[in-house]
């Protein structure tokens, strides 16, 4: 157990200086602009580089070898000149993924994606690359990064959930292979999702340097299986019973909190969770009526077309066939806006519901660490009681392992002491961070939301004012039908009929803009 | 509603005539009963005095409109439709769910939800009100209608005049007799051959009409239903949010709060849609759809008395053939007499009917244009002032990034 929470000592060493660089860092660029947050990375990139090579859990790769590792030398001045150098804030990535593809037949088929990435960064080989992955790798990416960066206290992003039932629709549906699915809901979601949880992980200034990360952008040949990422499979049961444990864990120990921020933090994430859950469950409930709206609108357009069609009055005919078309138009429209709820709002809602999850497994990963240090001061305690009974019983024979025994678990304490600081600390910064991301993503996505709202009716607008136009027609039609069946008839009653259709006619058309 | 704001009363008279004016001054809702308030103003002869207040109920809107419709002297006209029952059921079943997830909302959520339904409700019943007002309003701006007894003492009698709400007994009696009517037509569509293509015509075209409109009338309702729920969905939306900027400390509280806001005032906008639609598009249907029944069963009744008049030519050949050798036989010259009776009824049917139909058509024609350019100058406001609203919104929140 104690093995487990041991850090190597030398990534420690070079993650501590990076720690003090990286709260000034936050410092620095707590003063820039909050739109500019690719600036912070340069400071964060020569953390990360003087500590890839060092990194005990990276194997070494060969691709990874013509990482710059000159700035271990004279760090601070060069962390500045490189941090001066990128100002301009040109350090980019861009990750998309495409073309879905459905690879394979019956129940072994599974979906690939084309990741491609656009950077300027150094650390990757080539400007522009493009691999092909399918979701087990993203997920077995996901597994490799929790296993590395969360002991360390690291908020990573959530990768997308697994999902039996939509998968196996696709193995099903009878679509060939290699042809794109680009109308398949379901595809289109996850792929979203997963381009999503991308630049999540891309947008971290540590993970994104992480040589499994960029492995996974860059290179262009099958990653090797992810086995364990299966439901079914032995080692998805491990993990369910690994989870269940810790849940019970989570739910009996109670550490005593001894740093205030903390307590602060959990409880003002629990209840952003719960605000969260809730607004999410409303969006979608939003995004399902939207979504019926457009399907009865399209009702209402086609009984428009066939109230058209046996209309035998020929300009109110027409106009019903206007009103149909537009009718069909808003439908079009309130597809769309149903669309850019579920994809602006109610997605981002549910990344971050899922963010707060990570978020809550680092809280976890510390009160791990705590209880494990606790766990270390009380054997500590018993062996020196032990010692001191030795001592006592002037066992001399004994006392030595004795001795040996109370100083190795003083440097476990110590040990436990300092992994814990050390957890805090990159908790807070970490915590810092997603923070400052939640509210600059939270800011973006509801003006682009309003913005892509805005279009919309704009284009409702738009389309209303075709109709109108067209009932400018439909009115000189009117005048004159009025005018024929003036000729047809001479009864009085009707000459007062079309002088008030004059009348009203005059009045409307003054009204409307020409 | 005045006799000046309803478009069929402007249409069938001058609009200087105001011999006789209707209106529902007041409506009261007592459990499932709605009492109107009927106030009459004129300058008639036949009535005692100029002003008078009655209290009616649905069930004697009813009672007149079959009056009007068992009467042979207006067989010809297209008779106004009666006005649907008062039904809330919609709003109270709405009401009762809201009570049930009281627990689920915040109180602010549950005040503006139960606000929304209680606009839903009067808009109801203003709505119930305004539909018997327009068939009596159109009764009595009718240069025929006006003068018809049971109009006079719907209108004047101040007790009630026993038209008691159907029974059990009677709801299936009257079930039976609009199946009745229904065979009835299908019998006569099918047996009687009509000499004029143009009721024919008119016919065919008049019942694939009234099918089309009651469907359009359905879906348009389903969809205006819809934005409105989409509407109420916005409420809870916007409590989220507050809760959440309440929440947030200092960074995103006065951001989420303005983005509350703006979902608030988008809530309005939507519902206002809404409530438009089903007022200028979905309620002018459903009016025209009514009135497309009346004037087939107009049509029903021109068929019903060709048959009569056919069975009369019938028995006069009859009636001639038995009597042969008779000169002036009495039973000829009864069936001649029934004939020719028929024939004339016949005659001042089709003649009454074509003018009305013709009628009919032009007050739909104008009703729909005046619904129709109303609903898309409406449309185009609200889009704007959402446009609007969003413009400022975002303004608003690009200050605070």
């Amino acid at each position: 157990m104690a093995d487990q929470v041991e850090p190597p000592p030398l990534f420690e060493n070079v993650n501590i200086s990076g720690d003090d660089k990286d709260d000034d860092d936050l410092f620095v660029s707590a003063h820039q602009e909050p739109t500019s947050h690719f600036e912070e990375k340069p400071a964060e990139l020569v953390n990360g580089q003087s500590q890839s090579p060092s990194d005990p859990v990276a194997s070494p790769k060969a691709e990874m070898e013509n990482i710059p590792i000159d700035a271990d030398s004279s760090r601070p001045a060069e962390i500045n000149q490189v941090e001066h150098n990128n100002e301009g804030g040109d350090d980019f990535i861009e990750i998309s993924i495409t073309e879905p593809q459905k690879v394979g037949d019956g129940m072994g088929a599974y979906m690939a994606y084309r990741v491609t990435t656009r950077t300027n960064m150094p650390v990757f080989k080539k400007r522009e690359f493009g691999v092909t992955r399918r979701f087990s790798d993203f997920l077995g990416l996901h597994d490799k990064l929790t296993e590395k960066y969360l002991k360390l206290g690291r908020i990573i992003p959530p990768a997308p959930e697994k999902s039996v039932i939509g998968m196996t629709k696709i193995k099903i549906s009878g679509q060939n292979e290699g042809q794109p699915t680009n109308g398949n809901e379901f595809v289109e979601r996850r792929r979203a999702a997963l381009e999503r949880y991308l630049k999540r992980t891309a947008q971290h200034p540590v993970l994104v340097l992480d040589p499994d990360f960029r492995e996974f952008l860059e290179c262009d040949v099958e990653l090797p299986k992810a086995t364990n990422t299966s439901a079914l499979s032995g080692a998805g049961v491990m993990r369910l019973f690994n989870k269940v444990g810790e849940t019970v864990n989570k739910i009996t120990y109670r550490m005593d909190e001894t740093d205030p921020w903390f307590e602060d933090k959990l409880s003002h994430i629990e209840a952003l969770e719960t605000q969260l859950r809730k607004l999410h469950t409303n969006v979608e409930a939003m995004v399902t009526y939207r979504k019926e709206l457009a399907q009865f609108t399209n009702g209402v357009a086609r009984s428009a077309a066939m109230l058209s069609a046996c209309e035998d009055h020929s300009s109110l005919s027409r106009a019903l066939s206007q009103l149909a078309d537009t009718e069909e138009k808003v439908e079009a429209l309130h597809l769309e806006q149903a669309n850019t709820d579920f994809f602006i709002l109610c997605e981002l809602l549910k990344d971050y519901l899922g963010l707060l999850g990570s978020v809550r497994d680092a809280f976890h990963e510390r009160t791990k660490l705590f209880q494990h240090w606790q766990h270390s001061q009380q054997m500590l305690a018993k062996k020196r009681e032990v010692k001191a009974k030795i001592e006592l019983t002037n066992k001399s024979d004994k006392l030595d392992q004795a001795c040996s025994e109370v100083f190795e678990w003083e440097a476990k304490v110590e040990r436990g002491q300092e992994n814990f600081d050390k957890i805090s600390q990159m908790i807070k910064k970490e915590v810092d961070r997603f923070e400052k991301c939640r509210i600059h993503d939270f800011k973006v996505m509801f003006i682009k939301y309003f913005e892509n709202h805005l279009e919309h009716q704009a284009q409702v607008c738009q389309s209303s004012c075709n109709c109108e136009t067209f009932h400018i027609i439909y009115f000189l039609d009117v005048r004159v039908v009025g005018f024929r069946l003036l000729q047809d008839t001479d009864n009085i009653h009707f000459f007062k009929k079309v002088k008030l259709y004059w009348r009203t006619t005059c009045k409307v058309l003054g009204k409307l803009p020409s | 509603m005045t006799e000046r704001n309803s478009p069929e009363a402007a249409n069938n008279v001058p609009l200087t005539d105001n011999s006789l004016i209707v209106d529902i001054s007041d409506a009261l809702s007592e459990k499932d009963k709605v009492k109107f308030t009927v106030h009459t103003r004129t300058t008639m002869k036949n009535f005692q005095k100029s002003e008078f207040l009655v209290v009616r109920q649905h069930e004697e809107f009813i009672w007149l409109h079959d009056r009007y419709e068992e009467e042979p002297k207006y067989a010809g006209y297209i008779i106004p439709p009666p006005p649907p029952r008062p039904n809330f059921d919609a709003s109270r079943e709405k009401l009762q769910r809201l009570g049930e997830g009281e627990g689920t909302m915040t109180k602010e959520e549950f005040t503006k939800m139960k606000q929304e339904l209680e606009a839903e409700y009067l808009a109801t019943f203003k709505k119930t009100v305004a539909m018997h007002e327009v068939f009596l309003t159109r009764l009595a701006s009718h240069s025929v209608f006006r003068e018809d007894r049971h109009l006079h003492v719907f209108l004047e009698y101040d007790q009630d005049l026993c038209a008691r709400p159907k029974g059990k007994l009677q709801q299936l009696g009257g079930l039976i007799k609009s199946v009745g009517t229904t065979t009835d037509q299908y019998y006569l569509n099918a047996t009687v051959h009509d000499v004029a293509d143009f009721f024919e015509q008119q016919m065919n075209s008049l019942t694939e009409y009234h099918g089309q409109l009651k469907e359009a009338t359905a879906r348009t309702d389903k969809m205006t239903e819809k934005h409105k729920e989409l509407a109420d969905s916005y409420i809870k939306i916007s409590g989220g949010l507050l809760q959440l900027a309440n929440s947030d400390d200092g960074h995103l509280d006065k951001f989420l709060a303005k983005v509350a806001e703006a979902f608030e005032k988008a809530r309005k906008i939507e519902s206002r849609v809404a409530s438009d639609q089903d007022l200028k598009l979905a309620d002018t249907l459903r009016y025209y759809m009514r009135d497309s029944q009346a004037a087939r069963a107009l049509l029903v009744r021109r068929l019903k008395c060709l048959a009569n008049y056919e069975n009369a030519n019938r028995m006069l050949e009859k009636a001639r053939h038995k009597n042969k050798d008779i000169h002036a036989a009495p039973e000829v010259q009864e069936a001649e007499f029934a004939q020719s009776a028929a024939c004339e009824q016949f005659d001042a049917i089709s003649t009454q009917a074509k003018e009305e139909l013709l009628d009919f058509k032009t007050r739909r024609l104008h009703a729909f244009r005046k619904s129709l350019i109303e609903l898309t100058e409406l449309e185009i406001k609200h889009a704007r002032t959402q446009q609007e609203l969003l413009k400022k919104s975002i303004a608003g929140l690009k200050e605070l990034l």
